[in-house]
């Protein structure tokens, strides 16, 4: 206690000194106060930055795993759920190969591509093996944290992706075709992508010098964009399952989807609040938006199907809060919690019209409506990002003098919804052309579809010789 | 010997059983099964799918027993089974020309 007066005290001398000095123009400089108030002063400024350091890298670290646990169990289960009993442990099974697979492709090059700089549209080699990435922060995206953790955390995002698109050719698809075409997914449309949006100097980078500067706070585009779009591309390119639609396809156990989507609901608390990339007011901020997003677009989702139906149904509640979620995720750190709500609440709505009414029309197989969910929230969400925005949540846009700069429609820069559509027609595209060249790839080399015997019996038979469900056992 | 096979809604299981075992009727097989007669199915939405389901889950009772216990069985069954809506569910008898208990080779109605 005393240490810390006398430390108060001599910061004050300190500082009058310096200021008389400054005052009377004399060539006096700071190196006149004592060697030891210079060293204490250090030492203290050291002990401020490890306590923030500690605070934030706790929650980075959190954030990371909460990530990690929306692909395994909770997208596993969501989806395990909504698939017949014969191809529940292929389903999961995708999901948890990619947190296999997208790791070791990561470390050796994803991370990489995203996040070294390079081209406004692919980042260059230089943490090629991870090199150089280590316990030093990167100011330029996290100041207060190592990068490693900053790496960890971005992989979670990386892995989840492509794990969305599964919903799309659920209980179709050979296990080796995926395999092949998720390596080649995750380098020619994710890196790509993650790269422009977040990488320095990425074309679409807010805030480190991109041409179109895009709001897309946790992966709007990045994440559900890419991975809705290209979702509805395989569903074309695959086609239908065998005996779709006559054949009734129920989910064979809504009871893991509920399990599945609770779990989502609470990783996108890491996934969004996490991408603050520091414990602040700004993470609290985008927590707040999320919880509020997914609560309205249940309540919107589960409304409009008792309108339409005469019953609310669980599935239905569930689905919801999973668009809500996507919706505000490019939101989520920009938003107050009116417009979170809002924003919750159409999506809600909109999904649900999206894959009841609309996919029916078009009569396409997209199984478990990533496209419905995913690619039409992540583009509401983006866009609505560009109406509500404001530099009173996040003054992402600064003037020279560093004054904050109106950021969406709300707070009078209407520019910025040009932005958002900008980037997500780029999104779009890349997800459309690289997934079609892709798919194609695979096809030749592998042949995309398991055969007609094999998806009869169930992915977990002929793909994985198990079954999920063994009564006799 | 006679055979009944008794088809009941699955919510009065416990009380069909119970009534057949007043009488002193102790062996009986008793299965899940699934099927349609008159009672119509249901509609179940899934994300807007709507799937119709017809085979309703009912119980099925196997009793065998000599000839002079089936009208009081069938009235058991009958008083304990009914809720006086579609999908009460039936009973079928049938004629069994012999019976044969595994352990000892017991034979005809000392087997059942």
């Amino acid at each position: 206690m005393r240490k810390t007066a006398l430390g108060a005290l001599l910061c004050l001398i300190v500082f009058f000194g310096l200021s008389l000095a400054a005052n009377a123009q004399t060539p006096s400089s700071p190196a006149a106060a004592s060697p030891q108030v210079e060293r204490h002063l250090s030492d203290l400024d050291q002990q401020t930055h490890q306590a923030q350091t500690s605070g934030d890298n706790a929650w980075m670290l959190t954030s990371a795993a909460l990530v990690l646990m929306m692909t395994g169990p909770g997208l596993a289960l969501f989806y395990g759920g909504l698939v017949r009993s014969k191809n529940v442990l292929g389903t999961m099974m995708q999901s948890f190969t990619l947190m296999a697979l997208i790791t070791v492709l990561w470390a050796i090059v994803g991370y990489s591509l995203c996040f070294h700089s390079g081209s406004p549209f692919l980042g260059g080699l230089g943490y090629f093996g991870l090199h150089g990435v280590g316990a030093a922060p990167d100011p330029d995206y996290a100041a207060t944290i190592p990068q490693q953790t900053f790496m960890m955390f971005q992989l979670m995002f990386a892995i989840i992706t492509p794990a969305l698109i599964t919903g799309a050719f659920a209980e179709r698809m050979k296990f080796s075709a995926l395999v092949l075409f998720m390596i080649l997914w995750s380098l020619i449309v994710y890196d790509p992508m993650a790269h422009m949006v977040w990488g320095k100097g990425g074309l679409l980078n807010a805030t480190l010098g991109g041409r179109f500067p895009t709001l897309d706070f946790a992966g709007g585009t990045v994440v559900h964009i890419t991975s809705g779009v290209s979702a509805l591309v395989t569903a074309l390119y695959l086609g239908k399952r065998v005996g779709f639609p006559k054949q009734p396809m129920p989910p064979h156990s809504v009871v893991l989807s509920f399990i599945g989507a609770c779990l989502l609901w609470v990783g996108w608390f890491g996934f969004n609040a996490g991408s603050a990339l520091a414990a602040g007011s700004l993470a609290t901020s985008a927590f707040v938006a999320t919880h509020f997003a997914a609560a309205a677009a249940a309540l919107g989702w589960a409304l409009a199907e008792w309108i339409r139906n005469g019953k609310p149904s669980v599935l239905g509640a569930i689905s919801g809060s999973v668009a809500g979620l996507v919706a505000i995720t490019p939101a989520s750190g920009f938003v107050s919690p009116m417009p979170a709500l809002l924003i919750g609440a159409v999506a809600g709505v909109v999904c649900y019209f999206m894959v009841a009414r609309v996919k029916g029309k078009f009569g396409y197989d997209d199984s478990l409506d990533a496209f419905g969910v995913h690619g039409i929230g992540g583009t509401l969400g983006a866009l609505l990002t560009g109406v509500f925005a404001t530099s009173l949540v996040n003054p992402v846009f600064k003037d020279a003098q560093g004054n904050a700069l109106p950021v969406g429609l709300i707070d009078g820069h209407g520019g910025q919804v040009l932005n958002q559509l900008i980037a997500v027609l780029i999104s779009w595209g890349i997800a459309i052309v690289g997934t079609l060249v892709i798919l194609k790839i695979v096809d030749l080399v592998i042949g995309l579809r398991v055969s007609e015997q094999d998806e009869i019996d169930g992915l977990d038979l002929s793909q994985h010789g198990e079954e999920g469900y063994n009564f006799e056992a | 010997m006679k055979k009944i096979e008794a088809i009941v809604q699955p919510s009065r299981m416990e009380s069909v059983k119970e009534a057949l075992v007043e009488l002193g009727i102790s062996g009986m097989t008793i299965s899940e099964v699934r099927g349609h007669g008159r009672q119509k199915g249901h509609t179940e939405v899934y994300r807007g799918n709507e799937y119709t389901v017809d085979l309703l889950p009912k119980m099925k009772f196997e009793i065998v027993l000599p000839d002079a216990m089936l009208d009081t069985a069938i009235e058991a069954i009958l008083r304990s089974a009914k809720t006086g809506k579609i999908g009460d569910g039936k009973i079928f008898v049938s004629t069994v020309e012999d019976a044969i208990r595994i352990r000892n080779l017991e034979r005809g109605e000392k087997a059942i």
